[in-house]
């Protein structure tokens, strides 16, 4: 590991707070009539991709949307369930947008980049105006107006929501956007596409290859500039709450062709999901995390204590996060909740079938405010863990564990939320700029959408204004045909290892590896042995895995092999970046650095900084490059939730 | 537990396909429907044969991507539940399970078990949006929608776009699908500029690539998220009072 430039992330100077509109006047614009002229690639339909082509659209660029999915509306960002924060400030109960920013840079445990949350925090509130404008269902109270939940993380009520559908109603908004414009001519949309490589030209981003998914076609899409949008990698673990499909290709493609992947090793394990019920598990399903608004988390006292839930009396629980954090309770961050579910079981106090679970009890919650009411609040969730349990948690407590959900890294990006590749953009999920190292409860939502509405459409035009007057690079050039014959060959090589395994064992293999090396505690030891594990295991994929069928069909396996290999590759960067981050922080806890109860212990003397990762050809050697992470406004403290 | 799976098979969208009879004698009653096709493939995949093709993604019962006609009923036999939240348990040990993909002709196999939707885009991109270009919004909370009528957007609105709908109906119409997608955002007050030209222009799509309502009500029946067919009326309604309405708002056009 070898260590590199300080990078500038090219925040604008100024007070926090005028930083945002100082910035906007300052970039450089492109007239309507010339807007025409340039022609911007997204890559992934999301709440980012979605939001980024239609405002793209409408302000009159022409776009090309690339979706692996059969229609834009089924990207990932559809399944979140609880909420978007904003800093309406509609209860009155003394939000702000600087409490907004400031209860994001302490939830992310003071690794966020304070002046892109503090513009995050001030376009909040457009956001909802936006979604509202649009036809957002929102839930609403008698008289008409906006309702509200509470979220972890924050002791005011800012979380906007659709009963527990938040996610899809937001992503509909965005996909009928989307269409209008698709219907106006100003966006062609590539479905079942997926992209393998980001194509270069004298260093910038000039274009991608796709490989069309239904009849194998491998070609090319030029363009001025590339935004990908391409969600998170949680699916590196096998097991987590993301989609079968979501992967990392995009984010590692360009990371091969030179764009810093920055802190991979802040992955957020979600609180709230179902636990595992056996081998055959497919993928762990969440439960909002809303449910802890109403529901009380605990387990039984007793050690080994296999008595059901209704026969263990009151004094006989443990109701450990009021216990331990009575300010914040059952509300407290995901990673704090998260580990304190995780000693819990650890210490042998697990209930369920195979007592990998902790008890979330709405028995209070239904006595206080009867059935209707929360079945009102969360009655799409437990009937979804009535389906996959076959308990009803109207009767008996849910039963729910940790599991990995959302990675608050990914590609490392400037203000402008460029990458350091010129030309090439990174929104939402994908990128690693707002959410420090754990992100707050009904805030992917909110970032999604203010970097695809309002971020990037404002700031893209820096990059493009100076290319006016040139064409994209045509398809036919070197860098396009060489490109595509890359992703040809390793097509061609996935299909002719005709090895003993499927692509499914080895995905499997990656994932136990890293949840029992790299998941909610990580140790020196467990990283390294990470390190010597995860090599064999992509040696051994490259030479027996077996991927029947062709490549010029509908070929599920051969899009996994791809999806797989490249997990092999970024598994790897996710261990490093753990083992070199000698600190525990949000999502990141290294069992070297903890309180004495157990609390995450950070190091802001030496960690204080982003870590982005160069692949310089050689997995084994990436350089590392630092941003220095500078906190003005917010005091660097140790996170209290007591 | 045991299970016979009669699968449809077909190599491409051109070619002819067949059954194909697989057995799983070792499946969990804890398994989701999907996950025993991963057992199944896996199995496949050790014996030399391609895998089963089908689409997927969330697993959650919200994307709608997953589209398995089982038994001859879309999405199964459990009422208001995708396949992918359709678990082992509700079929009994030995249970022999007839699985082929949605059956409509706008929605052509690709392959095995999946289909083309792209059908409802194109109903969508003919309307069934609110022109609200961003930046162009006011403070969320002028509009004033009352709680009933956001409930009953939302009721409509809850629609995942899988299909099934279509797959159920005798005559592959999409009635239920464009009722909820229009009622949606005809029952609130930002909706009501575009009400009249959405309802018509969307109709006339749907009608471009789908069968006719007959009012056999199937699609509620099958939908996964129970949507009711009394938006389809609301549709009706709209769609004729539209007639008259275009002419008083001839600008709209």
């Amino acid at each position: 590991m070898s260590e590199r430039l300080a990078l500038d992330a090219k925040v604008p100077d100024g007070p926090i707070a005028d930083k945002w509109d100082q910035h906007k006047f300052d970039v450089k614009l492109v007239n309507p009539a010339n807007k025409r002229k340039f022609t911007i690639i997204v890559v992934g339909s999301g709440l980012a991709g979605a939001s980024a082509a239609a405002t793209l659209g409408e302000l009159g660029y022409r776009v090309q949307l690339v979706t692996y999915h059969d229609s834009p509306r089924r990207a990932h960002s559809i399944a979140a369930q609880g909420g978007i924060n904003a800093a309406k400030n509609y209860r009155n109960d003394g939000d702000s947008v600087y409490r907004l920013f400031y209860d994001t840079v302490k939830g992310g445990d003071y690794r966020a980049r304070e002046a892109n949350v503090y513009r995050l925090a001030q376009i909040s509130v457009n956001i909802i105006d936006q979604c509202v404008a649009q036809g957002v269902p929102f839930a609403r109270e008698y008289g008409g107006l906006l309702d509200n939940r509470s979220f972890g993380g924050a002791q005011v009520s800012r979380t906007f929501y659709a009963r527990g559908q938040t996610g899809q109603q937001l992503l509909l908004g965005a996909y009928q956007a989307l269409a209008r414009q698709v219907a106006a001519g100003m966006v062609e949309l590539h479905t079942r596409n997926e992209m393998l490589e980001l194509v270069m030209k004298d260093g910038r981003a000039v274009g991608i290859v796709v490989r069309d998914l239904v009849n194998g076609d491998v070609r090319s899409l030029s363009g001025h500039a590339v935004v990908l949008a391409t969600g998170g990698y949680g699916n590196v673990f096998y097991l987590s709450t993301n989609a079968k499909n979501s992967n990392a290709t995009a984010a590692w493609r360009a990371h091969r062709k030179g764009a810093l992947f920055a802190n991979p090793c802040y992955t957020q394990i979600h609180p709230t999901c179902i636990p595992a019920s056996d081998e055959f598990q497919s993928k762990l399903t969440l439960m909002s995390e809303s449910l802890r608004n109403d529901g009380r988390i605990w387990v039984p006292e007793e050690l080994g204590d296999e008595r059901p839930a209704a026969q263990i009396r009151e004094e006989e629980r443990d109701y450990f996060l009021e216990r331990r954090y009575p300010a914040f309770g059952n509300l407290v961050p995901r990673d704090v909740a998260s580990r304190a579910a995780k000693r819990e079981v650890d210490a042998g106090r697990g209930v369920g079938p195979i007592k990998n679970g902790v008890y979330l009890d709405f028995a209070d919650a239904l006595a206080q405010l009867g059935h209707d009411t929360i079945e009102e609040r969360y009655g799409n969730l437990l009937q979804m863990y009535e389906r996959i349990t076959g308990e009803d948690p109207y009767e008996t407590p849910m039963r729910i564990y940790p599991a990995v959900h959302y990675a608050m890294g990914g590609l490392w990006v400037d203000y402008d939320l460029m990458s350091n590749v010129p030309g090439l953009y990174v929104l939402g999920e994908a990128n690693f700029s707002d959410h420090g190292a754990n992100r707050l409860g009904a805030s992917a939502l909110m970032q999604g959408l203010a970097d695809g509405y309002f971020v990037l459409p404002a700031t893209i035009n820096q990059y493009l204004a100076p290319l006016l007057g040139s064409d994209p690079v045509p398809t036919d050039d070197p860098a396009f045909t060489d490109a595509e014959r890359e992703v040809t060959e390793r097509v061609r090589a996935l299909l002719s290892v005709d090895g003993s395994r499927t692509v499914d064992w080895f995905h499997r293999e990656l994932g136990k590896i890293l949840w029992d090396n790299c998941g909610m505690a990580r140790s020196k030891e467990s990283l390294e042995k990470a390190l010597a594990e995860i090599p064999a295991l992509r040696d051994e994929f490259h030479k027996d895995v077996r991927i029947l069928g062709e490549g010029s069909s509908l070929n599920q396996s051969l899009e996994k092999a791809g999806r797989v290999a490249d997990f092999l590759e970024f598994g790897e960067l996710l261990v490093r970046d753990a083992l070199h981050r000698e600190e525990s922080c949000g999502g990141h806890f290294r069992v070297e650095h903890q309180t004495e109860d157990g609390e995450a212990l950070r190091d802001d003397e030496q960690f204080a900084y982003v870590g982005a990762w160069e692949y310089a050809g050689d997995l084994a050697n990436p350089k590392l490059h630092k941003e220095q992470l500078e906190f003005d406004e917010v005091h660097l403290a140790q996170r209290s939730y007591k | 537990m045991r299970v016979t799976l009669e699968v449809w098979r077909q190599s491409g969208p051109n070619a002819k396909g067949a059954f194909e009879t697989h057995e799983v004698d070792d499946a969990s009653p804890d398994m989701s429907f999907l996950e025993l096709f991963d057992v199944l493939n896996e199995r496949l995949i050790a014996e030399g044969r391609e895998p089963v093709a089908f689409d997927h993604d969330c697993r959650e019962g919200i994307c709608g991507s997953c589209s398995m006609m089982i038994n001859g009923r879309p999405h199964g036999p459990e009422v208001g539940t995708a396949t992918c939240q359709l678990h082992l348990r509700k079929f009994d040990d030995g249970a022999h399970i007839k699985v082929e993909p949605w059956r409509a002709r706008s929605f052509p196999v690709l392959k095995d078990l999946c289909v083309d939707r792209s059908a409802f885009d194109r109903i969508i991109e003919a309307g069934g949006y609110i022109t609200a270009p961003t930046g162009t919004a006011q403070d969320a909370n002028l509009i004033l929608v009352p709680k009933e009528v956001s409930d009953a957007a939302m009721d409509a609105a809850a629609c995942i776009g899988c299909g099934a709908c279509v797959a159920a109906c005798p005559n592959s119409a999409a009635q239920l699908f464009t009722a909820a997608k229009i009622q949606h955002l005809n029952l609130l007050p930002q909706g009501q500029p575009e009400r009249w030209r959405r309802t018509v222009d969307m109709v006339d799509e749907m009608e471009r690539w789908f069968g006719s309502c007959t009012n056999h009500g199937e699609c509620e029946a099958a939908c996964p998220k129970e949507i009711s067919i009394d938006f389809i009326a609301l549709m009706n309604r709209d769609y004729v009072k539209a007639q008259f309405k275009q002419r008083r708002l001839a600008g709209q056009r």
